[in-house]
């Protein structure tokens, strides 16, 4: 996001910087607000939750110890699932998508452009309209665990991918693709060596938006996986509001800071392409 | 969504192409097709339909499910807590599409004026877009309850606070996003366009309400729709915020006051298995109201968008 010209500050422009610092500092609150008090004690978040730790309220690790098997199960466990989910689930729709894709925007038949157009269709369902009948299909397929779940979010992720990787092919030349195939490549190697390095800056926008999608999704793991036995992180989350919230705020405050911390890291590490991503996605949207 | 019109074809009917790329490839449909579909068909397609006929059948699981015709559809009408999860969704979606979109195009208008820090800003703006829905509603629940202890009350206790509550943690949610795309909609403006403004006398009012907004139409085009359907859609924060709570009885039944429309058809799915049907059948209407009003909201402001 350059601008052409060189900037000026002007004495009006730095009263609008003042008022963005103060937004800014409003804004990041809520974030801030969970930093403190996970290293306060229950007592002093129930009476103040808005001061910063004391050398009496201040306790030091103790939240995130005791955060780690809090509510009865161990929390890494449901940071773990969160992330194989995820980084499977991104990896399937990523791979699966594009190809599929690159058939549909390639053959142009009217099998292609029926199934391309039932993707655009997917895309304005909400979830809730297949929630119910997809836990069943799910169960009976057993894809309730998350070794098979990423089956699942590739099924209803497809739509969004499938579209904008199809818009993105369609602008590629077709003369590096006729070439390839001169030189004797065949589809698979032509895809993977040719077409797929091409993709790039759209198997970045879309992985970002799915990340973001499946890192966060509540209501699809909570209703086909297998509670007793698999949580991710946003399960664990409202689990703990449920039954212990109220009992430890300390602990869960911990455990709500850990939880977005994966998020915040990968956003400040990734933050140019995530926008880009996001805009991006947006736009074709 | 809105369909792209069709590139033209250029290349699609030359033999060359023809026998060079897409005959091969379509001898690769098991390759390329085939495990994308099975998941979809699996993911969407099935369940989709499925859902269409359970909705007119009683239901525990699709095994045993009882055809019934149009008795959970009528029961969805007269029931009391869908209106008013429908009129609360209404109004929460015009409160929040207004504020969003408004704050949004602001903050975005006033980072693409030279002024120092602009880019740290937008980082800080957009940071509680990547937080999941139910952690937000965990931390905003958390400090509602703080500042609402110093007037001897909590969040849940009120209706009306459950929803400020709520459009107070999507607009921190979605404003960064939304302001992510006004930034692009108005760098995308034309610099000459602006100068002739300047040129001709215009003041900022009259070049921001003459020239840029027509300009960046189709970012509000995107943000309208983005934030209608996603208030629409909006589950995991209402769930996670108040779940519903406060309820009250209204004409013998029990309705939670701060229920939104996606949250409402989850609750009734759990009441028991008598009530598996209605919810499907809510959720039948549910999926036609968003995609009607996604349809309507694409119509109306596409045709006010500037031919460039």
């Amino acid at each position: 996001m350059k601008k052409k010209h060189v900037q000026k500050y002007t004495p009006l422009g730095n009263v609008v910087t003042g008022i963005f610092v103060v937004l800014s500092l409003v804004w990041i609150m809520p974030i801030f607000e969970v930093v403190i008090n996970s290293f306060k004690s229950n007592a002093s978040i129930n009476t103040n939750a808005f001061s910063l730790p004391t050398a009496e309220s201040f306790v030091g690790w103790a939240n995130y110890i005791k955060g780690m098997t809090f509510g009865n199960y161990p929390f890494m466990k449901s940071v773990g699932y969160s992330f194989w989910i995820t980084i499977a689930s991104v990896f399937l729709i990523l791979l699966f998508t594009s190809m599929t894709a690159w058939y549909i925007a390639r053959v142009n038949s009217k099998f292609a452009n029926a199934f391309y157009y039932l993707c655009l269709f997917s895309m304005i369902v909400p979830f809730q309209m297949v929630m119910f009948t997809l836990t069943f299909t799910a169960d009976n397929l057993k894809l309730n665990t998350p070794w098979t779940i990423p089956i699942v979010y590739l099924g209803f992720g497809a739509g969004l991918a499938i579209f904008m990787f199809v818009g993105f092919v369609k602008g590629l030349p077709l003369e590096i693709e006729e070439a390839a195939s001169i030189d004797g490549c065949g589809p698979v190697r032509t895809y993977f060596n040719v077409v797929l390095p091409m993709l790039k800056p759209t198997l970045i926008s879309v992985g970002i938006l799915e990340t973001m999608w499946v890192w966060n999704d509540y209501l699809l793991p909570y209703l086909v996986l297998d509670r007793t036995k698999y949580m991710t992180i946003p399960i664990h989350v409202q689990y703990l509001k449920g039954s212990y919230g109220s009992v430890d705020l300390g602990a869960t405050m911990a455990v709500i800071m850990l939880s977005m911390l994966p998020i915040i890291i990968f956003y400040l590490a990734l933050q140019k392409h995530i926008i880009k991503g996001v805009a991006a996605g947006a736009v074709k949207g | 969504m809105p369909e792209k019109k069709k590139k033209k074809k250029k290349h699609d009917h030359s033999t060359v192409n023809s026998v060079l790329i897409r005959r091969p490839i379509q001898k690769c449909f098991p390759l390329f097709i085939v495990p994308t579909l099975a998941c979809f068909v699996i993911g969407f397609v099935w369940p989709f339909l499925q859902g269409i006929y359970l909705s007119f059948c009683n239901f525990n699981t699709p095994r045993d499910a009882k055809w019934v015709g149009f008795q959970n559809y009528a029961k969805t009408f007269t029931d009391v807590g869908f209106r008013h999860a429908f009129w609360n969704t209404a109004a929460f979606a015009v409160v929040s599409i207004i504020l969003i979109n408004v704050l949004a195009f602001f903050i975005a208008y006033a980072l693409t004026q030279s002024i120092r820090g602009a880019n740290l800003f937008r980082t800080v703006f957009f940071m509680p877009n990547l937080i999941g829905g139910v952690v937000l509603g965990y931390i905003w629940s958390m400090i509602f309850d703080a500042i609402l202890k110093g007037y001897n009350t909590y969040l849940t206790a009120n209706a009306t606070y459950g929803f400020w509550g709520l459009v107070i943690l999507v607009a921190w949610q979605q404003i960064g996003y939304m302001m992510i795309i006004y930034i692009a909609g108005l760098q995308a403006v034309p610099g000459d366009m602006l100068e002739a403004a300047k040129i001709d006398g215009a003041t900022g009012w009259q070049t921001l309400t003459k020239v840029i907004i027509p300009n960046v139409m189709p970012s509000i085009t995107i943000c309208t729709f983005l934030t209608l359907t996603n208030s629409f859609k909006l589950f995991d924060q209402n769930l996670a915020l108040t779940g519903g709570a406060p309820s009250v009885m209204l004409e013998n039944t029990k309705v939670n006051m701060t229920e939104l429309l996606a949250l409402n058809i989850f609750s009734t799915y759990n009441i028991n298995k008598n009530y598996h049907g209605v919810a499907q059948s809510k959720a039948v209407i549910f999926f036609i109201l968003v995609a009607v009003l996604a349809l309507a909201q694409q119509k109306a402001t596409r045709s006010k968008e500037v031919q460039q």
